[in-house]
């Protein structure tokens, strides 16, 4: 019954993208905040971010929602908007301070996440974007568990480009495999630094092991494309307004950009042939 | 019996509200300094989805073995000085995914923490992943009866991770656990060709969490690629590059934390 119900509210939603990370502090949130806005072209699409970092919850803080709240009408709880074709829910937006630790143990956490795909109702969508917290654990067991549901397109993998990262990104390609979610490309992020008085490239994350790109051929994964450090990227997050609108000029916007149409054309073709199968 | 936490004199723990600010860094840094003041130093890494410290040390390819007492941990050079244990020993694979619900993770936390034998340790730090769930409650609750010392919380400036890291100051208070400090890591960026200072994820947000906590500030570490090397290499960054910038932070860090324990017997 319960699968039902999920089955129920999903069935609104066109297209679901994972943005997942083995490691912390890649720059999922600061990916999944921008995905939404990153779209130019004709169409408007109708989009819902769903932030399952349940003890560390960015998302709010990034789209400039801090301090908003969720409100429960009778179709379910009502998504924060940032615009109206954005709509935004997090744990961050039923805490009342903070300083409010959420000290759960998994199976706390698997209900909250439950209940964010159950009860909110986020209408008619064309991308569901879940942003995850690092690691191979309930979050992401429960989130593709539930979501089996609806019909995930693929997950996202942040990176930096440095061996620490590689390895636990690995590890979350596995668990991709295992769990049969299909990879559709790395970003790798923080790659390289321009100084903005010599411009010299200093590699602050060095790929050691060759970065991203060999491991993408190592795996036979797709590798999305690579983002530099920009310092304005950080100062646009603390202020919760959007780094491609503050920057448009950015080689990190560009890259950025086309990251999100290459996600998007993956998407639509995915669309295109479950349609022909069918 | 004796435990085999009985001859540990000081416990403490690495957190942050936030990932990938640097807490695997911090403790291995902090233990290479702590080494070269002449004390044993061990590293519980309870990061059982993303355990970093191995490699940090260059022993990622090494096994554990049994003894009577439990665990034997690893050792990273014949001085012996310096012990780890982590989950990142007892996968087959380098790339196996530990997929596990909380459980199992509590399950394993509990046994790395009764049964290494680490014999007699200055310090054992405690590196752990991001958040306030199942690792960190299993974690506080099992070293409860060993009386840690208390927490190190590593921020980076900029307002997103010091918004995690506020909620692991909750996490500290509401489970007992003494803050020691904040350290603000990746602090700023100097260009190696023309020495120009950027904040490339902002400034003072660690050191204005402190104060707004009441909390003492540990210090501001740089970014430096040599240090980041040095951990991609597994190599003692505090040994071989006693010039570069990271090195007068993270060697304070370590000063303020023995000053402490000083202190503390005193």
């Amino acid at each position: 019954a319960e699968a039902a119900a999920l089955r129920e509210r999903l069935r609104s939603v066109k297209h679901t993208v994972l943005v997942l990370s083995g490691k912390g502090g890649v720059g999922k949130s600061t990916f999944s905040g921008l995905f939404p806005v990153g779209w130019g072209g004709w169409f408007v699409f109708q989009v819902a971010l769903l932030d399952i970092d349940i003890c560390g919850p960015s998302i709010p803080k990034m789209m400039g929602l801090e301090g908003e709240q969720v409100h429960q009408s009778g179709s379910g709880w009502s998504p924060v908007y940032v615009e109206e074709n954005l709509g935004v829910m997090s744990v961050g937006f039923l805490l009342s301070s903070p300083d409010d630790a959420v000290i759960w143990r998994g199976p706390k956490k698997n209900g909250l996440i439950k209940q964010f795909l159950r009860d909110v109702d986020w209408g008619e969508i064309d991308y569901l974007i879940v942003d995850t917290p690092p690691g191979t654990s309930d979050e992401h067991l429960s989130i593709v568990q539930y979501l089996s549901a609806a019909h995930i397109d693929g997950a996202v993998i942040i990176t930096t480009p440095q061996e620490v990262s590689l390895q636990d990104v690995r590890k979350e390609i596995n668990f991709c495999h295992k769990v049969k979610l299909p990879v559709i490309g790395v970003v790798e992020n923080m790659s390289g630094f321009i100084c903005p008085k010599c411009k010299n490239e200093s590699q602050i994350f060095p790929p050691t092991t060759g970065g991203a790109e060999k491991m993408c051929q190592n795996l036979n994964v797709s590798l999305l494309g690579k983002v530099p450090l920009d310092p304005q990227i950080g100062k646009s997050c603390d202020k919760g307004q959007s780094f491609l609108s503050e920057a448009p000029e950015s080689p990190a916007t560009t890259s950025y950009r086309n990251i999100i149409q290459r996600i998007q054309e993956y998407c639509d073709q995915h669309h295109f042939q479950e349609e022909k199968i069918i | 019996e004796r435990s085999n936490l009985a001859g540990v004199r000081h416990i403490l723990l690495v957190l942050s509200g936030k990932g990938g600010v640097g807490k695997s860094t911090i403790s291995t840094q902090l233990a290479l300094s702590l080494r070269h003041s002449g004390k044993k130093v061990g590293i519980l890494d309870v990061d059982l989805c993303g355990p970093s410290i191995p490699r940090m040390f260059s022993v990622q390819d090494n096994d554990v073995h049994q003894c009577d007492s439990g665990w034997v941990p690893v050792f990273v050079d014949q001085d012996k000085s310096i012990s780890l244990m982590s989950i990142g020993f007892l996968l087959e694979k380098p790339d196996d995914a530990v997929v596990w619900r909380g459980p199992k993770k509590n399950a394993l936390i509990k046994q790395f923490v009764a049964d290494v034998a680490w014999g007699d340790l200055d310090f054992l730090i405690v590196d752990t992943p991001p958040g306030t769930s199942d690792e960190h409650i299993s974690t506080v609750e099992a070293l409860r009866p060993y009386k840690p010392l208390g927490a190190i919380l590593v921020t980076t400036p900029q307002a997103v991770s010091v918004g995690d890291v506020r909620r692991e100051l909750t996490f500290c208070k509401k489970t007992g656990l003494r803050v020691l400090g904040i350290v603000e890591n990746m602090s700023g960026f100097v260009c190696p060709h023309c020495s120009e200072c950027t904040n490339i994820f902002s400034k003072g947000g660690g050191e204005e969490l402190a104060k707004h906590a009441g909390v003492p500030f540990l210090g501001s570490v740089p970014l430096d690629p040599q240090l980041s090397q040095s951990l991609e290499e597994g190599r003692d960054f505090i040994q071989e590059f006693p010039k570069s910038s990271a090195f007068p932070a993270l060697t304070h860090i370590a000063q303020q934390i023995l000053d402490g324990t000083l202190q503390r017997s005193s």
